[in-house]
């Protein structure tokens, strides 16, 4: 079918739209995000190495945020079986070190393997929906395991150390800092850029409603399967990350430990989901309960709960989903705006 | 354009539909009329590909589409609207119509956004282009329909009831809109209860009723046949 129907007549001043996204801080924030993740890139060399060891952790959990995010906050996917990544990323990063990589290119390697796994395990996940497809890939992980467990070199059931590794400590330290902020920073700014994308609308128009979006076009399973892939390389790499951060895997049944997906889920509700900026406010809202109150022993999983009930309770949209809404503010402006039109809101500057 | 044989929809034991065939030439404009229940919904679900199909199937310029996904049939020229607005709530009314532009049309940058302002002022929505489409009302919701089926760049258009409600002046716009969307060659397919309104539009007239067409014509044989009579109003008048 190649003639398309000129529709409507175009009035003259629609030819040259004037399309901006966010508000006037639309350039401001990315600028200020990156300027925030230069300092911290310099950290290593000002304060002492048991703060940016701290800060490895805080980095893994807002990866591991974001990707749950763009899975359920924008491609309506509910996981429960994240681990799968985050644990193929751990242990594919023994067999990259095994065969001579360093870590830190291992990291990269390790993902994008794991983005290939994930591809036609996706389509054993999409047989199911809703509930099921939760389910579905908690089961995925639980068989991934599985399989891990039955390899010797791999450790078995008991887990095992990363042979070769930077022998400095301080030096180690630090790379790992920088492979923690790297992978972090990939995954914020890799979903601001995917959700400002193309696919990014249509995430967006799936995540509102599925059966619309298809019937304007939306490949919804492609978009969906593009989400799920990517999400895969994230947690991976975030798997590669705890993997270097802790000189090995303690065991299997930690790393591909449900735990990982209460936390991302923890994480992305406190924070407001649907949001590029909800899930590093809520990992590091995590990240400062888990701080301060993990000695705590049961209130901890108390105070951890009742933040999660009061959240869910009085701001459903999170902490940056609330703030958001009440006053427009966005760092990661993913929103088109039209200008210029009668009528059309008040003329802005592009900016 | 669109060529419909022995189609037939169950829900379960439920014969929504039952050997239904219809044949719409390119350019031609067809009213569905039928009381509630009559299959009108399903026969769109049935070609836009929303809906399943049990038997028979779906031609679009003689390309056999019966199994085909929603989203490429509207990418190889059907544009729909449906009964119940589906906005996506979180999206600007702009975007709602930017990503039929840029998938459906098969769009980008600067000409899917002008496409997507054209069919927002064609539907009178230029107005509301940056409000959320969760927070538009009811109406504008119907006009969001529209408009984001018209961004399609549809060849087979399918409207299902988008004039109810409406008032007298607005049944006008939107019939003016339909027609020039007639004239610019759209085939179009209308379910409405509304049939002053359809009537300003169509060429022909199919009545469909407890899953069969019962009349297929012009507007006036249609509206004056005894079966549709009967249809309406019960066989004690007729």
């Amino acid at each position: 079918m190649t003639i398309r129907s000129a529709v409507v007549t175009p009035g003259e001043d629609l030819r040259r739209p004037e399309i901006s996204r966010g508000g006037r801080a639309a350039a401001a924030g990315p600028a200020g995000a990156i300027l925030v993740l230069l300092l911290m890139a310099c950290l290593p060399y000002l304060v002492e190495p048991g703060l940016t060891s701290e800060l490895v952790t805080l980095c893994y959990l807002v990866t591991l945020a974001s990707m749950w995010n763009l899975l359920a906050g924008y491609a309506g996917m509910v996981s429960i079986g994240q681990q799968a990544y985050i644990g193929l990323g751990a242990y594919a990063l023994f067999l990259a070190n095994d065969h001579g990589l360093d870590v830190y290119t291992g990291t990269i390697v390790v993902s994008a393997v794991v983005a290939l796994v994930a591809w036609p395990l996706s389509y054993l996940a999409f047989r199911l929906r809703g509930g099921y497809f939760a389910v579905g890939t908690w089961v995925i992980a639980e068989v991934v395991r599985l399989v891990v467990v039955r390899f010797d070199s791999l450790g078995g059931a008991g887990g095992r150390g990363l042979a070769a590794v930077t022998e400095d400590p301080l030096l180690r330290r630090a790379f790992t800092y920088w492979l923690a902020l790297g992978v972090m920073a990939a995954a914020v700014l890799g979903t601001y850029l995917v959700l400002r994308s193309r696919l990014g609308l249509d995430l967006q128009a799936i995540r509102d409603d599925e059966t619309a979006a298809n019937s304007v076009g939306v490949d919804v399973t492609r978009g969906k399967r593009v989400i799920y892939v990517l999400a895969a390389a994230g947690c991976a790499a975030a798997g590669a990350v705890i993997c270097v951060d802790g000189l090995g895997v303690a065991s299997p049944g930690q790393i591909f430990g449900v735990q990982y997906s209460a936390l991302m889920i923890f994480m992305v509700v406190i924070g407001g989901i649907g949001t590029v900026e909800g899930p590093v406010i809520g990992a590091l809202v995590y990240f400062l309960l888990d701080k301060y109150f993990a000695q705590s022993g049961v209130w901890y999983l108390v105070i951890v709960g009742a933040a999660a009930i009061a959240v869910s309770l009085y701001l459903p949209r999170g902490l940056w989903g609330t703030l958001d809404r009440r006053s427009g503010l966005a760092i990661f402006p993913v929103a088109r705006r039209v200008h210029g039109h009668q009528g059309t809101a008040r003329p802005e500057t592009r900016t | 354009m669109l060529e419909v044989e022995h189609l037939a929809v169950s829900f379960g034991t439920l014969r929504v539909l039952d050997d239904v065939s219809l044949a719409i030439p390119p350019g031609q404009a067809v009213g569905i009329v039928g009381p509630n229940g009559a299959g009108k919904s399903t026969l769109i679900n049935a070609v836009s590909g929303t809906g399943q199909v049990s038997r028979g199937t779906v031609r679009l310029a003689g390309r056999d589409v019966t199994h085909t996904s929603a989203a490429r049939r509207c990418r190889w020229g059907i544009g729909r609207s449906h009964q119940i607005p589906r906005p996506f709530g979180d999206l600007s009314v702009f975007e709602n119509v930017l990503v039929a532009a840029e998938r459906g049309a098969g769009l980008r940058g600067r000409d899917a956004a002008a496409q997507a302002l054209r069919s927002l002022e064609a539907t009178g929505l230029l107005s509301a282009a940056n409000t959320m489409a969760g927070a538009v009302p009811l109406l504008g919701r119907k006009r969001l329909e529209l408009a984001r089926a018209l961004a399609t760049s549809p060849q087979l258009l399918l409207l299902d009831e988008i004039a109810g409600g409406l008032t007298e002046g607005e049944a006008d716009e939107l019939v003016s809109t339909v027609l020039s969307l007639k004239q610019a060659g759209v085939t179009i397919m209308w379910i409405e209860h509304v049939v002053k309104a359809l009537v300003q539009v169509v060429d022909r007239l199919v009545c469909l009723a407890f899953g069969r067409i019962v009349a297929d014509g012009s507007p006036e044989e249609v509206l004056a046949s005894r079966e549709v009579a009967e249809v309406y109003l019960g066989g004690a008048l007729a």
